[in-house]
């Protein structure tokens, strides 16, 4: 008998550590070869780690929602035949808090030093404890007997005094709240709901709910609180709406439907989107830029890698359509529906996932008059696309229904004016809105 | 005899039928019951009661034999030596005090008795053949309350030789050797009775333990017992029937064929509810598999039909039968009643004694509930010592969330009278600290009960 240990691979170029997301066994379990033993999620693509050998799992070496260093001992598995270890296991792989919030606080509160410290207070009690009240209140009586948590169905907790009271009176106890241990209707809860004339009915026919449902922030979920708290914190967004009058588009974009080839991906308002925003660039270069403000540098891009913001199972995710400048509509839709599938099915690539130059959000029929959209930092610009709505337009003599759409666009004041943002989203506009000129060659 | 009309009729005088009578008497409502044979039905006739006080003589017999030799008491006797036709007699005794009881209440409740049998002629009238002839009873509402009767076996009819509990009860002579078909709890309470009486008993159930319907860690301390009494249990074997010679019982099992010599047979599979022989093809009542269907108001598919007791179901006991006949009363006369109940007490006579109230654990889990259980055993409770009654524990199974209690178990000597104590609880909706925080008297077996909590709570005293 042997011990096999497993550490974390090497699981990207240039990825130092990864977070484990998902325990796929158990202690004590026995796995075949190329068996998935765990999760771990780098930047944002997540991969499986198999394992190598037949045995049973004898040690796992941290929690979900640890950050873990490539190369760190993760399993234990006891095999047949000698190992790859004879050790004793380490105390623990080197776990940690991702810290990336923390340092930010350096940076912009210059009260770093206790920012630290309470990161490492964190990890060092990765489990969080319950608020001090509550342990205290677990101590004495290790029975929460509090509110009514009646499952559907349950019958009314009540003595039969109270249920001949409540029968008597014709009152359906299901409606009424209990103040006693484990929710018992008591003599005085059956007076105050009589005394109320029914009318803690409506109230107490939901039931009061007492019970907190924690869930460990790990993740796609905490990538995303991360990349938003940055993004909100570090960038002063300036956002501008504008109104497009998208008849026309819309006219274009059924007739492209209805003539298309039939290999061809059907069009949705996206991909002309993308054009037109393309054609913008070219005059306002500016918005398709990193800006790395911890260099103090700008680095505007030739291509025009446009992520598209995507709702996932899991959260969201931004996936990339590459050289948006080289790519015509049909190119656009095409790629926009393979990566959108991919990140739905979770099975994008971490190429696919970075990269981006500018951003475009949208929540189609949900997408609502007005957003607010937060930029993906370190990009400078979003362009969120709200809904298209049909609206009165007076075209001088009269009221005409036209197709109108807003766009809700943020941008990094730090880096774009006010100006060429306007003057950017006001290129998009005449582009959208007279849509033969984003086919016509300057 | 002239024909009568009233407002309530009643069929049945068992514990279901005369209290529901009892109480609608009591209401004022123009009552009449009708029974073809003693008052009280199965339960004080040739049920409950008299088991019961057969169970006691055979306890106190088996108690003088045991001072009869070497026990640690130190308690010297002469070998005793029994009068079974006496204690029948006896038992006889309190059968027809309790019977005559019930006559003398239902009187004092102003319920017209009427002495016969009762066929249906329609939903709303009967007929009784009385010995004055048949008397026609129109009413507004009708009770059936028809209870039950012991399940004969097809291929071993009742005779000299095969016997129900009913004809058990009524033995002058202990059997040399006794076969029991069926290790439900009326087979062990007999069962047990008749070995500690001096008979050879023989217990075969087809069940792979005793007493089935109660789960395996209760009934283990009487599973200890039988075997301490010399009762052989043959589990996982079935009754073919008699020898040709009569003298054994043929049985077939996991060991193959086997015939056990018996005296006596004792039949005691179940019940079966009384739902031929009272003109039931007369009404368009809905069944329920062998029993008629009812609603939570004991009300079956025809207005004004309620049916109560053993004839609606399991389980097959006189306290859930009163319950409904109680209620059914106060329905007819007008007051809202709806069946509530949050338990219905089970206890199993044998030694040691078993009580069951609420939810086992696997019934409890299987309801989808998370649970605490634990068991506080007698051994370590002072009162038990003192009565050598050290088998047995009580058990407290509560909801892991808020504590409250689904069900309370005990095994051991005397817990029939722990079931007041279930009982009361959960019907209260008492929660582990309700029946941890209450006082105990000491020296006393329900101190176990706290305890029990105590430790489901994680901090037992006494263990």
């Amino acid at each position: 008998m042997g011990v096999h240990v497993i550490k974390l691979p090497d699981v990207g170029e240039g990825v130092a550590e990864a977070e484990l997301v998902e325990w796929l066994v158990n202690d004590g379990e026995n796995v075949r070869e190329d068996q998935l033993l765990a999760s771990v999620m780098t930047d944002k693509a997540t991969v499986e780690i198999p394992s190598p050998v037949e045995g049973k799992i004898i040690w796992r070496g941290a929690n979900i929602g640890d950050v873990i260093s490539v190369g760190s001992p993760i399993i234990r598995i006891e095999i047949d035949g000698e190992g790859n270890d004879s050790g004793e296991p380490a105390a623990t792989a080197p776990a940690s808090k991702p810290d990336a919030p923390a340092k930010q606080g350096d940076r912009l509160n210059g009260d770093g030093p206790k920012d630290d410290v309470e990161a490492r207070a964190d990890r060092a009690a990765p489990a969080r404890q319950a608020p001090p009240a509550r342990q205290a209140h677990a101590a004495r009586a290790p029975m929460v007997t509090a509110a009514s948590n009646r499952r559907p169905g349950e019958a009314p907790l009540a003595p039969p005094a109270v249920r001949k009271r409540a029968i008597d009176a014709g009152v359906d106890l299901r409606r009424v709240p209990g103040s006693g241990p484990a929710g018992r209707i008591t003599h005085d809860d059956l007076d105050a709901y009589i005394d109320s004339g029914g009318a803690l009915a409506r109230s107490s026919a939901r039931v009061a709910r007492s019970d907190v449902t924690e869930t460990p922030m790990v993740g796609l979920r905490r990538k995303i609180a991360e990349k938003m708290s940055v993004s909100k914190s570090r960038i002063p967004h300036i956002t501008y709406v504008e109104e497009i009058d998208v008849t026309a588009l819309e006219d274009l974009r059924l007739r492209m439907n209805a003539d298309r080839a039939p290999d061809r991906q059907k069009l949705t308002l996206l991909p002309f989107l993308m054009r037109a925003m393309a054609r913008a660039i070219e005059k306002q270069p500016q918005v398709n830029a990193l800006f790395d403000d911890d260099e103090g540098v700008i680095r505007q891009f030739g291509a025009m890698n446009m992520g598209v913001a995507t709702q996932t199972e899991s959260g969201l995710v931004v996936p990339v359509v590459r050289n948006v400048e080289a790519l015509n509509v049909w190119d656009c839709a095409a790629e926009l529906t393979r990566l959108a599938d991919a990140a739905r099915a979770g099975r994008c690539k971490r190429e696919e996932l970075t990269g981006s130059t500018i951003t475009i959000t949208s929540l189609g029929a949900m997408g609502g008059v007005v957003t607010t959209p937060v930029i993906n930092h370190p990009e400078v610009a979003i362009v969120g696309v709200n809904k298209m709505r049909i609206l009165p337009h007076w075209d001088g003599a009269q009221f005409v229904p036209r197709k109108m759409m807003n766009l809700s666009s943020s941008f990094d004041h730090r880096v774009i004016d006010g100006w060429d943002a306007a003057v950017f989203i006001q290129k998009i506009k005449s582009l959208l809105e007279a849509p033969a000129m984003i086919f016509v060659e300057e | 005899m002239a024909d009568i009309s009233c407002k309530l009729l009643v069929i049945g005088a068992g514990p279901g039928g005369y209290v529901c009578a009892i109480r609608a008497g009591q209401l004022g409502l123009d009552t009449v019951i009708v029974e073809g044979e003693a008052d009280g039905g199965t339960c004080l006739n040739v049920g409950c009661i008299p088991s019961k006080a057969l169970i006691h003589a055979a306890e106190e017999f088996e108690k003088a034999r045991h001072f009869a030799s070497e026990n640690q008491l130190g308690i010297r006797a002469g070998e005793p030596s029994i009068d079974l036709g006496a204690t029948v007699r006896w038992k006889d005794r309190i059968v027809s005090r309790l019977t005559g009881g019930v006559g003398a209440l239902l009187k004092k409740a102003k319920v017209r008795s009427v002495r016969g049998w009762a066929t249906f002629v329609d939903g709303k009238t009967v007929s009784v053949a009385t010995s004055d002839g048949a008397v026609k009873i129109r009413a507004e509402n009708v009770v059936i309350a028809t209870g039950s009767a012991p399940v004969e076996l097809p291929f071993l009819p009742y005779g000299d030789k095969v016997m129900s509990s009913t004809h058990a009860l009524d033995l002058r002579e202990a059997p040399g050797r006794l076969a029991v078909i069926g290790a439900g709890y009326i087979g062990l309470e007999m069962g047990m009775a008749f070995a500690k009486l001096g008979s050879k008993v023989t217990v075969i159930e087809a069940a792979d333990r005793v007493l089935p319907g109660y789960d395996e860690e209760l009934t283990r301390p009487v599973a200890k017992r039988l075997k301490s009494l010399g009762v052989d249990v043959l589990t996982s074997v079935k009754a073919r029937g008699l020898s040709s010679a009569g003298d054994a019982l043929e049985t077939d099992g996991p060991d193959g064929a086997k015939s056990i010599p018996a005296d006596k047979v004792l039949v005691a599979v179940g019940r079966r509810p009384l739902t031929e022989g009272w003109g039931r093809e007369e009404l368009v009542l809905d069944m329920n598999g062998p029993f008629i269907r009812i609603d939570a108001s004991c009300a079956t598919s025809m207005r004004g039909v309620y049916a109560i007791g053993d004839v609606t179901g399991e389980p097959m006991l006189a306290h859930r039968a009163m319950a409904q006949g109680e209620m059914v009363a106060e329905i007819v006369a007008g007051e809202r009643r709806s069946w509530d109940k949050r338990a219905i007490p089970a206890v199993c006579f044998t030694d040691p004694e078993i009580v069951a109230v609420g939810l086992s654990p696997e019934a409890a889990s299987g309801a989808g509930f998370e649970i605490r259980t634990e068991i506080f055993p007698f051994a370590a409770n002072g009162r038990a010592m003192t009565m050598e009654g050290e088998a047995g524990f009580v058990r407290a199974v509560a909801r892991a969330d808020n504590g409250l209690l689904l069900g309370l178990h005990a095994v051991g000597k005397g817990v029939s009278e722990l079931s007041a104590a279930f009982g009361i609880a959960i019907e209260m909706g008492a929660t582990l600290d309700d029946v941890a925080g209450t006082i105990h008297a000491h020296p006393t077996l329900g101190e176990a009960l706290q305890e029990a909590a105590l430790r489901t709570l994680g901090h037992a005293l006494h263990i």
